[in-house]
């Protein structure tokens, strides 16, 4: 049996190279249709990984926790209507929620800053000390407020990339320059490293932190001490990060006075929230490229069943030969079947080579990150091969099941 | 001699739409083993009908065919293409040899199908053309060759599973006189030496002659079988 396949292999491949044009254009069909699952799916892969990568710069295991709306005798506020969370709520958290290895808040601004001759308009946040460690973020030069500053209240701030750029002149050092906030002065300490975009696509760069005391006293001003814009939580494991929800929801509500059947007047998002609904939407742009892909790919396995049919018909009396000489039905099955699978196989490794080309010049024309893992390769190989198997079956069977008189009289 | 063939009240009945045709009705026929015979007839008698049957392609709607003993009419269709290929070797009229394929790779077919391992395949098929005189022409197309000497190829390819049966149907039909007589001397000498049986169909006298039983059939039945007169196949003939 190996030496018949091997020499029905060989066979086939002189079979198919006698007719170049048509094998040629029969194996397109199966080259398209495998290179633009290749690219698609590393396209896809590329736009998934990116996500996750932008859900990563957030922090690790990170918890959101937004203010909510607020029913006042039957009037509902939006979201963020009316400041519902302290600084309270966090020291609190902090000490009743053990999962929490961290908990911190901020409050932002957009406000005008100068530098010498330039301005910026940026986003100042007044955080507590734990943020910058929950966020993740690390220092290019200089280091983070200490206790003292944020007791002292003291002006201090920490630049992100983008503010850098836009108030100092390249080369200039930031660390230990006075800026202005909203005419406040304020002294440099740090820099940070930059984040890049968030997932939701805003750039987490263009940032300005000062401790929230400040922001409070100094900068913001305030309805009422300790009201902040957002807090943040962060959980030793994933794992945690669920049953940390749960904990933390009971202890806002308790801490907020709700009723069993008031609704909740903050909103509760985990890292991992945030990532699923970004993988959902690359996932469905996955799976609709995919098909799109997939129908090419059926298009090129009936090209390779069209042309084993018109090669069946071609080499009727041939397969009566073959018979007479002694060809079961499984020789002649065999035999066209693997000149399907070489049509389909040569195909794939093309397609793949074209697929992966293709993934390259769309990251250097689109500039989308492209992803060719070897599982997708490996996938489209073995796909290849099965509609090679697929769609050589029926002509394969038509061969097989010739009656042999009939075969060799066949003009 | 041991019986090779035997037929007991063989029926082919084809249907063709309404029709019913009676191709053989009621043939009985012993052929023993080292025979050379030569079924004759007009077109439509049956003659090739019989052939089909005898070289295990068809199967007869009733009666029994048995070949060395065994009833081919119980056996799979796999089992059928075993025979063919261990005890039947078949020429043709048009030679049927695969097309774009070297003489040699056309002679190895029936071994290809045996499993044989490529050099094994390749060394008989050498053999097999030299004993039909086509040494040297092992890498031709059928195409680069004469119509003689595809017919050759065709009988190499028949001979070289060392069949006990060559079946060669009209084998001379579509070559010129003097290919013919090599064909049917090598046929001659392949029966005579080597104690192959054959059975030839032919509608052409001479060729007839050479065989040293000649059966003759009509309207599918066999109207006469009878010995050649002998010496026929001794006719002075040079390959």
């Amino acid at each position: 049996m190996p030496t018949f396949l091997l020499l029905t292999a060989l066979t086939a491949v002189r079979i198919l190279s006698r007719n170049r044009l048509r094998t040629g254009l029969t194996m397109l069909g199966i080259v398209i249709g495998v290179g633009a699952v290749i690219a698609m799916v590393s396209i896809g892969e590329g736009a998934k990984a990116a996500v996750a990568e932008r859900v990563a710069s957030m922090g690790t295991n990170v918890i959101l926790i937004l203010p909510g709306a607020v029913t006042t005798g039957g009037v509902r506020g939006g979201q963020g209507g009316v400041v519902t969370l302290t600084t309270t709520d966090a020291v609190e958290l902090k000490k009743r929620v053990p999962l929490l290895r961290e908990t911190g808040w901020a409050r932002r601004d957009v406000m005008q800053i100068v530098h010498g001759n330039k301005n910026w308009n940026g986003t100042v946040n007044g955080i507590s000390p734990g943020y910058l460690t929950i966020r993740g973020w690390s220092f290019t030069g200089g280091g983070p407020f200490t206790q003292q500053d944020l007791d002292t209240a003291a002006r201090v701030a920490v630049l992100g990339q983008t503010a850098v750029d836009n108030l100092f002149e390249p080369g200039e050092e930031p660390v230990g320059a006075i800026i202005r906030i909203n005419h406040v002065p304020f002294r440099v300490i740090g820099t940070l490293a930059p984040k890049g975009q968030s997932a939701q696509g805003m750039d987490q760069d263009d940032v300005i932190f000062i401790p929230f005391s400040t922001a409070e006293r100094k900068v913001f001003g305030t309805y009422f001490l300790g009201s902040v814009g957002a807090l943040f939580a962060s959980t030793e494991r994933p794992e945690d990060l669920a049953p940390a929800v749960g904990q933390i929801r009971e202890v806002l509500r308790q801490r907020h006075r709700l009723q069993p059947d008031q609704d909740d007047d903050f909103f509760i998002r985990t890292q991992v929230d945030i990532g699923k609904v970004h993988e959902d939407t690359s996932e469905t742009l996955t799976v609709m490229l995919f098909s799109i892909a997939s129908v090419s790919l059926l298009v090129g396995g009936i090209g390779i069943m069209n042309i084993l049919l018109v090669s069946v018909t071609e080499r009727t009396k041939e397969i009566g030969v073959r018979m007479a000489v002694g060809a079961t039905r499984r020789h002649i099955l065999i035999q066209f079947l693997v000149e399907a699978m070489t049509l389909s196989v040569f195909g794939g490794c093309l397609g793949i080579l074209v697929g992966i080309l293709g993934a390259r010049a769309t990251t250097v024309v689109a500039g989308w990150p492209t992803i060719i893992s070897p599982e997708t390769v490996v996938a489209a190989f073995v796909f290849s091969v099965a509609i090679g198997l697929f769609f050589g079956l029926y002509p394969a069977n038509k061969a097989a099941w010739m009656n042999p008189i009939d075969a060799l009289r066949y003009e | 001699m041991a019986a090779l063939i035997s037929c007991e009240d063989l029926w082919k009945i084809y249907r063709l739409g309404d029709v019913e045709v009676q191709a053989l009705r009621g043939v009985d026929l012993l052929i023993k083993e080292g025979e050379f015979v030569a079924i004759m007839g007009a077109s439509g008698s049956g003659k090739s009908t019989l052939m089909n049957i005898l070289g295990c392609l068809d199967r007869p709607t009733k009666g029994c065919y048995r070949l060395q003993g065994v009833d081919v009419g119980g056996l799979r269709a796999d089992q059928l293409a075993e025979i063919r290929n261990r005890r039947i070797g078949f020429v043709f009229q048009n030679f049927n040899l695969i097309p774009r394929t070297s003489a040699l790779e056309n002679v190895q077919l029936p071994l290809f199908y045996r499993g044989l391992p490529l050099r094994q395949q390749r060394a008989l098929a050498a053999e097999a053309l030299a004993r039909v005189g086509l040494q040297g022409r092992e890498n031709h197309y059928p195409s680069q060759l004469s119509g003689g000497q595809q017919q050759r190829v065709a009988i190499a390819r028949a001979l070289v599973a060392s069949p006990s049966l060559l079946l060669a149907d009209e084998p001379t039909g579509n070559l010129d006189t003097q290919s013919s007589l090599e064909i049917m001397a090598i046929l001659d000498r392949l029966n005579k030496e080597q104690r192959i049986t054959i059975v030839l169909v032919t509608h052409e006298t001479d060729i007839a002659a050479y065989a040293e039983r000649e059966v003759v059939m009509k309207d599918g039945r066999i109207l006469t079988d009878r010995k050649t007169p002998s010496g026929a196949s001794a006719l002075p003939v040079e390959a």
